[in-house]
């Protein structure tokens, strides 16, 4: 355990610490559940990095959303805005991707592709927008407005398919496929790993350059470290902050939503986002909000999601399982930190880094 | 269920109800402590999970039992980390969530295996009430249902009374206001969120097991399906009383039951903009200055 404690004293060491901790009680759970270990193990690792195909096309390509909206909870979190709404901004984001996108069948793609992603960006900024606005005007907690908001979205989306946007046939409850040019191409021939990811990285340094160092970024920082202390220093308009962050949060997962569908299912239907919303909050809380971080936590879940769909194909292992380490190692980050401030009460230095 | 579709849909609304309001009134305690549980939907998945299993060793009656205890437990994790460890409620609760979600979709596959979709618990069925079911119209809707039913006509009025008239509910709202006020005035906050929550995770558990033992008969994965966050909507519309409570979970009950009418009579009209008007209305609810000072003044502050 001094040695847990020992790692959970630096920023990283705390995720790291939570995840041995998580994975830990995993394999506990694993040999209590009768499954044989060595082969569960096995097929983790051959449907998450055991061959090219399974890191691109599994594991990177699950990844790329889990980034995107990881961004987009981690940009919301540092300003000390707690949207859990990003699943109905994906989802607003990727309804009006597709119908953007199969309104420009005949137009080149790179026109098309980015008309699509800024449009799917503008619906997640206003899906977020009418949370933001609630909070701004009325004071309503955007916890319960953006959990509102998710299941309008879901309903939304439900309706769409079987009603304005519904495939010409009228038999499936899906838009039609978007054209060939007004999707994102594949970047690695064979796989079906898109660009997508890539800008998923290049978003990810965007925003970390941003949050440490522009002044937007520092004012999102004070504002999250104590919205009164902000407000009391002067010079910075908290009610402003917050709200541009919130926006910010909802273009970030509405553009995950507009990736997701242009670049994998290339049609809207219901169960399109398996709960990224969620796992994006995972991710970004194991990432300690940083964004460079978020693209590492992104992979690992990334990979934990295609080897657990591995685990289950080859070793029988329930794929919900793969929530049951997530959680964990949300519940693991929490501890650690909580063990970290005690420990810090109990008068030794705290030599870490500042918490952002 | 005569009476044409008018009643059948006011009886499935009823029926639509009764799991909601179990959790919602569970979270509407939690709330009043100033705790907002968003894991609820981790221990209405326990609760029916705990239901399939205790139902099949022992029948009905410890099916419900079985709920409740999983309930608790999921709760008591909960309590743990948010109110022992001072963890961030909203954080925490997702976990819950995904916990109790992926947690009894594993031990389901486990233990029953994947074929376990014909796996049948035994049921509650509906107990009429002898001369009221006979009312028109409203008889069968209220007074034809499962015991489960009847038991919230007695509970609402109860835990409006103890809420406003007993000593232990003046203790619980006064920590859902001022916690450091109830401290000093002798109440330990930690103990009265600890208790309320695992009254919470019972009654959540409770609406659960009420899926599988009074609706469905069979545990599927997922199949909370959000119960968990509709609860907590059900407590901002009810606005944090409990006949109100009572009230906005029949209206979400109706609005899922009025799909089913609108099927029967030919009415064409999109199924989901039913579905999504409650949602719409809490919001619009949230927006008016009444609805935010009925709010529990500490809600999901008190952490670190």
């Amino acid at each position: 355990m001094t040695f847990l404690v020992r790692l959970a004293r630096s920023q990283a060491g705390a995720s790291v610490a939570a995840t041995l901790l998580a994975l830990a009680a995993v394999t506990l759970v694993v040999i209590a559940g009768g499954y044989d270990i060595g082969h569960a193990a096995t097929a983790l690792w051959n449907g998450s990095v055991g061959s090219p195909y399974s890191f691109f096309t599994g594991t990177l390509l699950r990844a790329t959303p889990l980034i995107i909206v990881g961004l987009a909870v981690a940009v919301a979190f540092q300003a000390g805005v707690l949207n859990i709404g990003a699943e109905g901004q994906l989802l607003a984001g990727a309804a009006t991707a597709v119908a953007a996108g199969l309104s420009m069948a005949a137009w080149p793609g790179w026109i098309s592709v980015p008309v699509e992603l800024v449009a799917g960006m503008a619906a997640g900024a206003a899906w977020a927008g009418i949370a933001a606005v609630l909070k701004r005007r009325f004071g309503v907690l955007e916890v319960i407005s953006t959990l509102m908001l998710n299941f309008i979205a879901l309903f939304g989306v439900s309706y769409l398919v079987r009603g304005p946007l519904q495939e010409p046939t009228h038999i499936y409850p899906q838009t039609a496929s978007l054209a060939a040019s007004a999707r994102l191409p594949v970047i690695i021939p064979g796989q079906r790993l898109h660009l997508g990811f890539v800008a998923a990285v290049v978003l990810a340094i965007v925003a970390w350059w941003f949050i440490r160092s522009t002044a937007g970024g520092f004012r999102i920082r004070v504002v999250g470290a104590g919205a009164a202390a902000a407000a009391s220093a002067g010079r910075v308009n908290v009610d402003r902050v917050v709200f541009g962050a919130f926006l910010a949060s909802g273009a970030l997962a509405g553009l995950g939503g507009a990736v997701q569908v242009t670049g994998v299912t290339y049609a809207l239907f219901e169960g399109i986002s398996p709960g990224y919303g969620y796992t994006a909050i995972a991710v970004a809380l194991l990432a300690r909000l940083n964004p460079l971080a978020v693209i590492v936590a992104g992979i690992f879940f990334g990979g934990l999601e295609a080897g657990g769909a591995g685990m289950q194909r080859d070793a029988g292992v329930p794929s919900g399982f793969v929530s049951v380490i997530e959680a964990l190692v949300v519940l693991g980050v929490l501890a650690v930190d909580r063990a970290r401030i005690l420990a810090g009460e109990r008068g030794q230095p705290t030599t870490g880094e500042q918490a952002a | 269920m005569n009476g044409g579709p008018f009643t059948a849909f006011l009886e499935a609304g009823v029926r639509t109800a009764t799991p909601l309001a179990y959790a919602a009134l569970g979270e509407l305690v939690v709330e009043r402590a100033g705790v907002i549980n968003i894991g609820l939907e981790g221990a209405i998945i326990g609760g029916a999970f705990g239901a399939l299993v205790f139902a099949g060793a022992g029948g009905v009656s410890l099916g419900f039992a079985g709920a409740a205890l999983a309930g608790i437990l999921v709760a008591a994790l909960f309590a743990l980390f948010v109110v022992t460890l001072r963890t961030d409620q909203i954080i925490t609760g997702t976990a819950m969530s995904m916990l109790g979600l992926g947690l009894t979709g594993t031990l389901y596959r486990t233990m029953y295996g994947s074929a376990g979709a014909s796996l049948h618990t035994p049921t509650i069925a509906p107990a009429p009430v002898p001369g009221l079911s006979a009312i028109p119209v409203i008889g069968p809707a209220l007074f034809d249902q499962p015991v489960v039913t009847y038991a919230l006509y007695a509970l609402v009025p109860a835990l409006a009374w103890w809420f406003y008239r007993s000593v232990a509910g003046l203790a619980l709202r006064a920590v859902g206001e001022h916690p450091e006020a109830a401290r000093g005035a002798g109440i330990s906050p930690d103990r009265v969120q600890w208790a309320a929550l695992l009254f919470g995770g019972a009654m959540g558990g409770i609406g659960g097991g009420t899926l599988v033992l009074a609706q469905v008969g069979t545990f599927a994965e997922g199949m909370s399906a959000g119960r968990g966050f509709i609860a907590i909507a059900i407590v901002v519309l009810g606005r944090w009383t409990p006949f109100g409570v009572a009230g906005a979970a029949l209206l979400f009950g109706a609005a899922s039951a009025l799909q089913t009418l609108a099927q029967t009579t030919g009415w064409a009209m999109p199924y989901q903009l039913p579905l999504a008007f409650p949602y719409v209305l809490t919001l619009v609810l949230l927006a008016s200055a009444r609805a935010r000072t009925a709010a529990p003044a500490a809600l999901g502050q008190r952490s670190a």
